[in-house]
């Protein structure tokens, strides 16, 4: 039976202390002032709380922290980048771009956690391969090595694992690179969903080539490679639970080839980033808060498949937050964007591709969207995502 | 998309934005709240308010079911998922609700089995494939989710399953309407009416509003023109000075409403004496438990519920921002202490909330239409 | 929470009245349409959907009428515009 709760209330602990924490910067707007001043100086306020030195507040991780957005971010900068702190870390990029004996390299790791591990489109196999090469092909570098860190779970088929191993041979010829070196651990039943994977990356930097979002500046072209979400929604509805079926396959291919080709086309490029989770709109809030610029987007001029929309609309998720895996967005200089997106269209990767808005200097480190509507929203980082481990 | 792209279309919406200025009295202000949060979100994500003049404010109010629940039933529901033979079930929406230690989601990472459905059938299938657990369906929304609650209960117990159970927090949406009229805080024009609620209760329950108090009701769509439509229907209805009921929403909500569904809900389902509404305190005869028929189906029943008040945070203003007193940003801790990433109030986890609207899609500098009239 | 999406109907699935299919842009969920027993929807027509279970039936007259109101008010904008447009030529 539910008692009456006739006793003194008990009260919130957790919500107490986040208070007294913010104490010195909780103070009400002045009052007298006309509303949109009041307004404006709770926004600002805002603003500097955003800015304060992240923090970590939870004693235990949650799913938000592997999402890619807010939760990911605090935990980056919280506890690795300030333990690890050094300048080839800091940017944060996809990649890291390291000088060695005169040679630019770049040099990136991403793991691997899907589920299930065959999906329409591809398997755990083929994201491991492409993932890593798309980092380092958005880093300007040609991708060369690769190493692949397997964790199986005791009883997982051996057919399953040749058929990984052979996704991740035809990945690997397809995008021009080699695996050669690994690693094998095998845990307890009940861990590792069967197999988990890691694979880092090796490639060389091209001459001149200088990619970071933080080069992004006012009037410059914000492209996308294709149409976005495939993946995500491909990997929710593979899993089952959701009793939707649709004609949908996930994205994962290998962009080295597209991104050759836009280098070669055109010196405008400021930054690619590669969209996994968290999808385009955390690329975009990236490139708005390292440059300091605003993202300017037009809902109409963004790419997404019928049943993508379908798909996202039924379970209320927003496609712009949806991962990719065989997608990249693109920072062109304006003058310079007819010549890049002509460039993306003659590679069978980036027929799609188009151009769906523009960076604008004000206001600073903020993306818009301007809807198809006609108003204007905000595209902020989510704190977490309803995806559970889609890459 | 059909019936979704036609009411997207950017010109009928400066159409209507016209219309709209036209029927604005000049000095006069007006206020009209809409109701529910799934219009509140609508407004947000297409920028709605971009093309009001200045002097048509829309004012958020209650209708957002998971706001409104205390944060002591959360405690409950997580007392109930850590029995160990438990499998909690649960929209996506509650998930980051947090009680007074926590959230599904933290308890989720520290072990609990939690999962999320997108319907209480969902749910159904789980107690279904796992005979030997205990499956408990968090029931969370207005009358319009209750109706789906209440037939699941039923195919339930129609398959004769033994394991399955409904923690029942559905709320009923004329109390929270009543509630702000009642309140002297707010002098309100007019309400732009919920629109999914009003396809199980109809449109009738709402001519009290129009008829004791003088306030036109237009039941709206979803879509930006849907709101837009309803925002002239109302600023028609005022400079006639008429108040009356009337149905945007005429496509998808039928005048009596659901009669199926209010049954369904009727056979499965009592109102309660009362219930505490976040930030609104308690109100009498405004949320539903299951009957005793289905006693065997009522998670209250079944486990023993703590059933202890928490107490809301002092400088949590959920309550006055939920009755449109106060608009988010005007929260002492809106965007400090209270963000999407850590939230004090349920306005701001709720992806229906007012709060966390504003934060996620509105936080700018608004620069309005300018007035456009033409005469 | 209220979020409720139109959906085509498919078919009914044959063993269970109460399931049908529908389509949503090309995606396709199996709904319960026991809350609309008085006026079952055929195939071909348009549901409300919202967390599994069909709500009510889109009526597609009302959806014109709505649609012909808004052409109607964009149709009168628009003349009103050129009007406004021309009286400036001058």
């Amino acid at each position: 039976m539910t008692g009456q709760g006739g006793a003194q209330p008990r009260a919130a602990g957790w919500a107490e202390e986040a208070l007294r924490d913010h104490h010195e910067h909780a103070g009400p707007p002045v009052a007298g002032q006309p509303a949109s001043d009041r307004e404006q100086q709770v926004l600002d306020r805002i603003d500097r709380a955003r800015r304060r030195r992240p923090r970590v507040k939870e004693e235990r991780i949650t799913m938000s922290h592997g999402s890619g957005g807010k939760a990911t971010r605090t935990l980056v900068e919280a506890i690795f980048l300030d333990s690890f702190r050094n300048p080839l870390l800091e940017p944060l990029e996809d990649a890291a771009q390291l000088t060695m004996d005169g040679a630019r390299l770049a040099f990136t790791t991403d793991s691997y956690v899907v589920s299930p591990l065959f999906f329409p489109g591809g398997d755990i196999g083929d994201l491991a391969v492409n993932g890593t090469v798309n980092d380092l092909a958005v880093a300007g570098a040609t991708p060369l090595y690769l190493s692949a860190g397997f964790i199986l779970e005791e009883g997982f088929p051996v057919a399953d694992l040749s058929r990984i191993v052979g996704s991740m041979t035809a990945a690997a010829a397809r995008a021009g690179v080699q695996v050669v070196t690994g690693d094998t651990k095998v845990v307890q039943k009940g861990k590792a969903d069967g197999c988990y994977l890691n694979t880092a990356g090796v490639g060389v930097v091209g001459d001149g080539v200088n990619l970071g979002v933080v080069n992004a500046r006012p009037g410059d072209a914000v492209i996308v490679s294709g149409p976005i979400g495939d993946h995500g929604v491909t990997i929710m509805l593979a899993r089952g639970e959701l009793d939707i079926e649709a004609d949908i396959a996930s994205d994962t291919a290998p962009l080295g080839g597209l991104v050759a080709g836009l280098l070669a086309a055109t010196p405008g490029v400021r930054a690619l980033r590669d969209a996994t989770r968290g999808g385009v709109a955390t690329i975009l809030n990236e490139v708005a808060s390292a440059a300091g610029v605003s993202v300017v987007v037009n809902e109409d001029d963004i790419p997404v498949r019928t049943e993508v929309r379908g798909a996202s609309e039924l379970l209320g998720i927003d496609p712009l937050y949806v991962a990719c895996e065989g997608r990249l967005v693109a920072i062109v200089d304006g003058g310079q964007a007819g010549e890049a997106l002509a460039a993306m269209h003659a590679h069978p990767l980036g027929e799609q591709a188009a151009i769906i808005g523009t960076v604008a200097a004000d206001p600073p480190g903020i993306v818009l969207l301007k809807t198809t509507f006609g108003g204007t929203r905000i595209v902020d980082l989510l704190v977490g995502d309803p995806l559970p481990r889609i890459c | 998309m059909r019936f979704v792209d036609e009411f997207r279309d950017a010109d009928k919406a400066h159409a209507l934005a016209a219309k709209i200025a036209g029927l604005c009295e000049p000095g006069r202000q007006y206020k009209l709240m809409e109701v529910c949060g799934g219009h509140t979100h609508t407004i947000y994500k297409h920028g709605l308010e971009d093309y009001l003049p200045e002097s048509v404010s829309l004012v958020h109010g209650p209708g957002c079911p998971v706001c409104v629940i205390p944060m002591g039933r959360v405690d409950d529901a997580m007392h109930l998922a850590a029995h160990d033979d438990v499998i909690m079930t649960s929209f996506g929406d509650m998930m980051r609700v947090p009680g007074s230690s926590g959230s599904f989601f933290d308890a989720k990472a520290q072990g609990t089995d939690i999962r999320m459905v997108y319907s209480p059938l969902d749910s159904l299938k789980i107690a279904r494939q796992n005979p030997d657990r205990r499956v408990v369906f968090m029931a969370i929304g207005f009358e319009t989710t209750a109706p789906s609650t209440a037939m699941t209960v039923l195919r339930a117990a129609a398959e004769g399953l033994q394991n399955f159970s409904v923690f029942c927090n559905h709320v009923t949406i004329i109390p929270a309407i009543k509630a702000i009229l009642d309140s002297p805080d707010l002098r309100l024009d007019g309400f732009i009416g919920p629109g999914h609620v009003s396809t199980v209760i109809g449109c009738r329950p709402y001519e009290f509003i129009a008829r004791d108090h003088g306030k036109p009701v237009v039941v709206a769509g979803f879509e930006p023109l849907d709101i837009l439509q309803s925002i002239y229907m109302l600023m028609l209805q005022l400079a006639e000075g008429r108040s009356m009921v009337e149905n945007q929403y005429a496509r998808v909500v039928p005048w009596d409403g659901n009669p199926t569904a209010l049954k369904a809900i009727g056979s499965v389902m009592e109102l309660r004496p009362y219930f505490e509404w976040r930030g609104l305190g308690f109100i009498s005869h405004s949320a539903l438990r299951m009957r005793d028929d289905y006693a065997s189906f009522d998670a209250e029943n079944l486990f023993q519920v703590p059933g202890v008040r928490v107490a809301d945070p002092k400088a949590c203003q959920c309550g006055e921002v939920l009755k449109g007193v106060l608009k988010p940003w005007e929260c002492k801790v809106f965007g400090t202490a209270c963000t999407p990433e850590t939230p004090i109030g349920t306005c701001m986890v709720s992806p229906e909330g007012a709060c966390a609207a504003y934060y996620n899609f509105g936080r700018l500098r608004r620069q309005r239409v300018q007035e456009v009239t033409i005469s | 929470m209220c979020l409720g999406i139109p959906g085509e109907v498919i078919e009914f699935l044959p063993d269970q009245p109460d399931l049908a299919r529908v389509n949503v842009s090309g995606v396709r969920r199996v709904i319960n349409v026991g809350l609309l027993t008085d006026d079952l929807p055929e195939p071909g027509e348009w549901v409300l959907i919202h967390v599994g279970f069909a709500l009510s039936k889109i009526d597609e007259d009302e959806a014109k009428a709505a649609l012909e109101f808004l052409e109607s008010i964009g149709q009168a904008y628009a003349d009103e515009l050129a009007a406004l447009q021309e009286s400036r030529i001058e």
